[in-house]
Formats: C-alpha cells, structure tokens, sequence
C-alpha cells in the first residue's frame, strides 16, 4: 500500500513545553486509523502541524505521490492539496443555511474572482443534496445551521468535509456529545469515507474506536507509544500503565 | 437555471425604487426644475447624504459582511474628494486667470497662466510653484481615473501589508485609524501640495459651467449621486448574494474554519477592502463638489469613526440597514447641529442640541450595541415576520445554539 501522508522525526515546543517528541506516524492512501492518548499527548498539535496551523521546529511532513512537503504551505494550500479537517468543536457557519455551508465547501475554484462569478449549476445542487442524503440533513437544508441539534452539527461538518472531497480527513473527537444512535451513524459515514480515501480519527471514547475496527496508534507525551489493532495496544503493558490502567 | 437576481434580492428592487420617487420628488419640488419648496441647499444636503449612504454600503460591506471594522473609510472618501478638487479647482482657477489677463495688449502665455495659477492656489500656503502632484490636475480624464486609482492602489498596499501579518480585530481597527491620522496629518501641512489645512475650495463652481445656476447644478449632483447610489447598491447586492457573500460571511464569523476549507482568506479579505475603499472614494468624489470645500479634518479618524456608529445603528449585514443608518443618523445630526432643534430650558441648565447632540450620538450608539443589535433594519424582520425563534430553556447540547429544552418537548 502506497504511503499518503509521511510525518518523520517531528518535535515541537511551546514555551518551553515539548508538545511533540520525535513522532512519526503513516498512513496510506483508503485506510482508517484511530489515534489514542491521554490529555496532552499531542493529538491535536499533530494535527495543527499536518494541516498548517503550528510549524514544527524540527522533521519532515510528506505528502502525496509528488512527496511534496506540507511545511511551506499554508493552510489554506494544504486544504486544496487535499488535506480536510474536523475540529472538535463542530464548526459550522450558524448564521448561514445548511446548503450554504455545503456549497461553500464543495470542491470548486477558490479563488475570489471564481468565486465572485460562480454560477451555482443543477450538478452542484444535485451534489449537495446528494452529500445531505448521506449525513441525514436532507430535510435540514434550508434551515440555518446554527439551529441544529448537536449531533446534526457534527454530521454537517462531516458533510462539508467530504464536499471538500480529501484525500486525508483528520476528524478529532466525532463522538463527542452524541447518543447512542447518532454514534452508530457516525461510525458508518466514517468507515464509508475510508474506503476511498485516509481517515484519521482522534477519539477518547473507546467503545467508539473499537466500532471502528481499525489499526490504533497510541500517543503519549507527543511521539507513538504503540501501534497495531486495539486488542494488541490495550495488552500492551506500557499502554495501560499510562492510559487505560488509571 | 437559477431564479434571477432581482428574485434572489427583493430588496434590492423596493430599495432602488423607493430611491427613484425620493430623486424625483425631489427634482420636482426643489427650485431649479420644480416648485421650488425644497431650497438648493436642502437638496445639496439631500445629495450628500446619498453620498453618506453609499459610503456605508461600502462599510457595511467591509465590516458587516466581512467582520473587518475599518475606521480608514472616511480617508478613501476624502482622498477621493480630493482628487476630483484638484481637477475642479485647478481649472476654475485657470478660468479666472485667463479672464483677469483677458484686456491685456499681450495675450498671456502658457507659462504666464501657469504661474497665475499657482500663485492664485499657493499663495495661501505661501508658494506658487504648482506641485508635482498637481501634474494631471488640467485633464477632468486623468482626475476621474486617479480617484480609483489613488485610494484603490492606497487600500491595496495597506490592506496586502495588514492581512498578510494576520492583523485581526481590534488592532486592525486601530491600525486603520493609525493611518487615517497620518494621512490627515500630512496633509495638514502646508508642503503637503494640497493646500494644507486651507484644503480645496470652490468645489462648487463647474468648470465650463459657469451659466448654470447652483439650483441646477445641485439637481445634477443630486441625480449623479442617486445613480451611484443605486449602481453601488446593486454592486453590493451581487457580492453578497451568491457564494462570495457566503465565504465573507464566513470570514466574518470563522476565519480559521474558512482557512481550512481551502479559502485564501487574505485575499478575500484584500479584495473586499480594496472594492470599497474604491465605492468609498467614488461616494466621496460626489460628495465634495456638493459640499464646495475639502480639509484635512474631513478625513480625521474621527468621521470614519461615525460612520462605523451610522452602519451600527442602521443595521449591519444587511445593506438597506446601512444606508438607512447613514441618511438617518446624518440628517438627524444635521437638523441638531444646525441649530434648528428648539433647546430644552431645564430651569437650573439649558440643554443646548448643539452641545449635546454627541451625547445623545454616543448614548444611542451604545443602547443599539447592548439591546437592539440588529439596528434599525431589525424592525423589517418583525415586518417580515422573520423573527428568530423564541429560545427558552437551558441548551440540551453541549453548545450554543443546540436545540433548547423547551423546543425538545415540542
């Protein structure tokens, strides 16, 4: 399988405090991955580094076929790379409906003049509510997103993601604040994204990343403790000292 | 096929209609072409304050729409004023000089009508040289061209230099502000080559037009003013009507969210600053001609400040709301300062309007800010009956904005 996204030798600093140390981490080009670790392990540095928002002080991040690096992009050059990011708080745009906030993150020129004289054609409103169907919002689309409930907050930004159509999605805790029904929903618009391209998911919840079903990597105190699948990190004994066994 | 733009807009159509009947209402009542009930100074403050209006589309634009709150606008106003006055003033000079050396036994040569030009202008700053900057103030085409192209090329560097350091919020305001002041001060010097704090004046004479009454005169103004109006108003309507207006709006509320999703916000940003610091001058190079001087104090940060208070008052994010805090807020500030409204003898203190005007700006300002910060526009949603649901109750959900109990159970 052909590497995706290469992270090497990556160490960051903040004020004195080495947020990352020395992490590399892989993946290919349709593969889920969960990543793990306690409070402060460097999950979400991780990925502020991969998506541009914090420069590391030292290692490489490579990406793609062309083995270009992400480090002298900006954000918003990685995002068109292909690189799509879900916060943990959902970020959608509240005062704007949700075929808006769709059609704004569907894979389109991006630049202000084409933007300025984008004409919205029947195939983008097909595709966003084709993208409404599969995160469940068909009903929702002219409501204003700042009136969903949580849970249709989170899929939306979801939606937006795979408008955005990435090759990589970095989603940090998806879970968060879901009941049981809509963590079964989620679950599957993830594991349905992973087929056709890299996922990466932050979760604290390992029920949620057992449902998941997929090779686990293990942060602590900002590089890889252990890799593998979750019955063989959650037997590691260096695992449960510091994370499970507390 | 989408529906149309004036489908998408409705209020773009009530608006340049109720635009229309005001222009000719006026027209018919003022005492150039009309009935002569509304007097040529009435309907030159009319026209300014169309002026006004435009210039807060262009904020509401900038600060509304985009969430960057620019108190820089008033200087693109003034930069714009003063380039049309130097065309205005330039010219009307050149026509007094020739006319003054008209009985001479030698006609004047061209060297001879410059200087006199430059002695009539400087001599009040203590020159007579005419400025390098002054170079294409005899051509009425290069004038009209450096009026979007001084505070455009200005916006551009600026705002190129601001957003690219991520400068947001507040210290881009007062960075703004920073450079309103300089400019307002550098021209306040009398080497600055527009007359220091005399500034231009005689803007009200047309060149070539010196057998048309001012009554006149102010109806064309009025009707150019209306027309820029109505073309900034639809120009502003169009940016922010499709998915331009929807990526601004985003920036407004998340600019790093935007980032990530493949958006260049500098740019976007660059592009809303420079377009209407450019509607901004053009507001302005209407403006000065009607109000017949510009001065250094009319770019002060100040003015710019105001007009952040009338696009708050008038309703941001929504462009009727902004001109309907502008012409609201300066006709109201007109009638007070003029010294039209009656003082309220209180016994022990008299409460002169003309003093106190500011006080009750500044108190106004703050109880939209805290109670009704939709601003005026805010009453068309009761109209219209697009009042934001009622939300009692704790938030089920971990966020704001999340369905509240009381909707829950419904």
């Amino acid at each position: 399988m052909s590497t995706l996204l290469e992270v090497s030798g990556i160490s960051v600093t903040f004020d004195g405090f080495r947020a990352i140390n020395n992490l590399s981490f892989n993946i290919g080009n349709a593969e889920l991955r969960a990543i793990i670790g306690p409070n402060g392990a460097g999950k979400t540095t991780f990925m502020d580094i991969v998506t541009g928002k914090t420069r590391p002080d030292e290692g490489r991040v490579i990406w793609g076929e062309k083995n270009i690096s992400l480090l002298k992009m900006s954000e918003s050059q990685i995002a068109r790379a292909g690189v799509g990011r879900k916060f943990q708080r959902p970020t959608v745009f509240e005062d704007q409906s949700v075929f808006d906030n769709l059609l704004m993150a569907l894979k389109k020129e991006r630049g202000p003049f084409d933007v300025l004289l984008y004409r919205r054609s029947a195939q983008d409103r097909d595709k966003v509510h084709a993208l409404a169907d599969e995160i469940g919002l068909s009903a929702e689309l002219p409501r204003k997103a700042g009136e969903l409930a949580h849970g249709q907050k989170q899929w939306l930004e979801i939606g937006m993601l795979l408008a955005q159509e990435p090759r990589l999605l970095l989603v940090d805790e998806p879970a968060a604040g879901m009941s049981p029904a809509e963590r079964e929903h989620t679950t599957n618009l993830l594991k349905e994204a992973a087929k056709t391209r890299a996922v990466v998911v932050v979760e604290h919840d390992m029920e949620f990343v057992r449902r998941l079903d997929c090779k686990v990597t293990v942060f602590h105190e900002g590089s890889v403790l252990a890799e593998g699948s979750l019955d063989h990190v959650t037997a590691n004994q260096e695992v449960i000292d510091v994370y499970l066994g507390r | 096929m989408e529906r149309s733009f004036f489908a998408r807009n409705p209020s773009t159509l009530i608006f340049i209609t109720i635009l229309a009947v005001f222009t000719l209402g006026v027209t018919l009542l003022s005492e150039g072409l009309g009935v002569d009930v509304i007097s040529t100074s009435m309907v030159k403050t009319l026209g300014k304050t169309l002026c006004l209006c435009l210039i807060a589309i262009a904020m509401d634009l900038v600060w509304g729409y985009c969430g960057i709150l620019s108190l820089g606008h008033f200087a693109f106003f003034g930069l714009g004023g003063y380039m049309i006055g130097m065309w205005l003033m330039y010219e009307r000079t050149k026509a007094i000089v020739v006319s003054a050396t008209a009985g001479a036994p030698l006609p004047p040569t061209p060297q001879e009508i410059r200087d006199g030009i430059g002695t009539q202008i400087f001599g009040v700053v203590g020159g007579a040289e005419i400025p390098p900057i002054w170079y294409f103030a005899d051509s009425l085409f290069a004038q009209l061209a450096l009026v979007v192209l001084i505070p455009g090329l200005l916006a551009l560097v600026f705002g190129w230099l601001a957003f690219r350091s991520r400068v947001t919020g507040v210290y881009l305001s007062i960075l703004t502000q920073a450079m309103t002041l300089a400019l307002s001060l550098y021209l306040f010097q009398n080497d600055s080559g527009l007359r220091g704090n005399n500034g231009l004046s005689g803007l009200q004479n047309l060149p070539g037009a010196e057998n048309v009454p001012q009554s006149l005169i102010s109806i064309y103004f009025l009707w150019a003013s209306a027309a820029a109006l109505a073309l900034g108003y639809l120009l502003a309507a169009w940016i922010v009507g499709g998915k331009f207006g929807s990526v601004i709006r985003g920036i407004r509320d998340d600019e790093a969210r935007v980032r990530f999703l493949g958006y260049h916000v500098e740019g976007y940003k660059l592009f809303v600053f420079t377009v209407t610091a450019i509607i901004a001058a053009i507001a302005g190079a209407l403006y000065y001609p009607q109000a017949g001087i510009i001065n250094p104090a009319e770019i002060a940060p100040i003015a710019s400040i105001y007009l952040a208070v009338w696009v708050a008052i008038g309703g941001r994010g929504r462009l009727y709301g902004a001109v309907i805090g502008a012409a609201f807020v300066s006709l109201v500030s007109t009638w007070f300062t003029g010294g039209q409204a009656p003082d309220i003898p209180l016994g022990f203190y008299t409460v002169k309007w003309v003093d106190w005007w500011l006080v009750l700006l500044g108190l106004s300002f703050v109880a939209v800010t805290l109670f009704a910060p939709k601003g005026i526009g805010g009453l068309f949603d009761m109209l219209s009956g697009r009042l934001a649901p009622q939300r009692h109750g704790a938030d089920l959900g971990p966020d704001q904005g999340s369905f509240r109990e009381k909707e829950a159970e419904q």
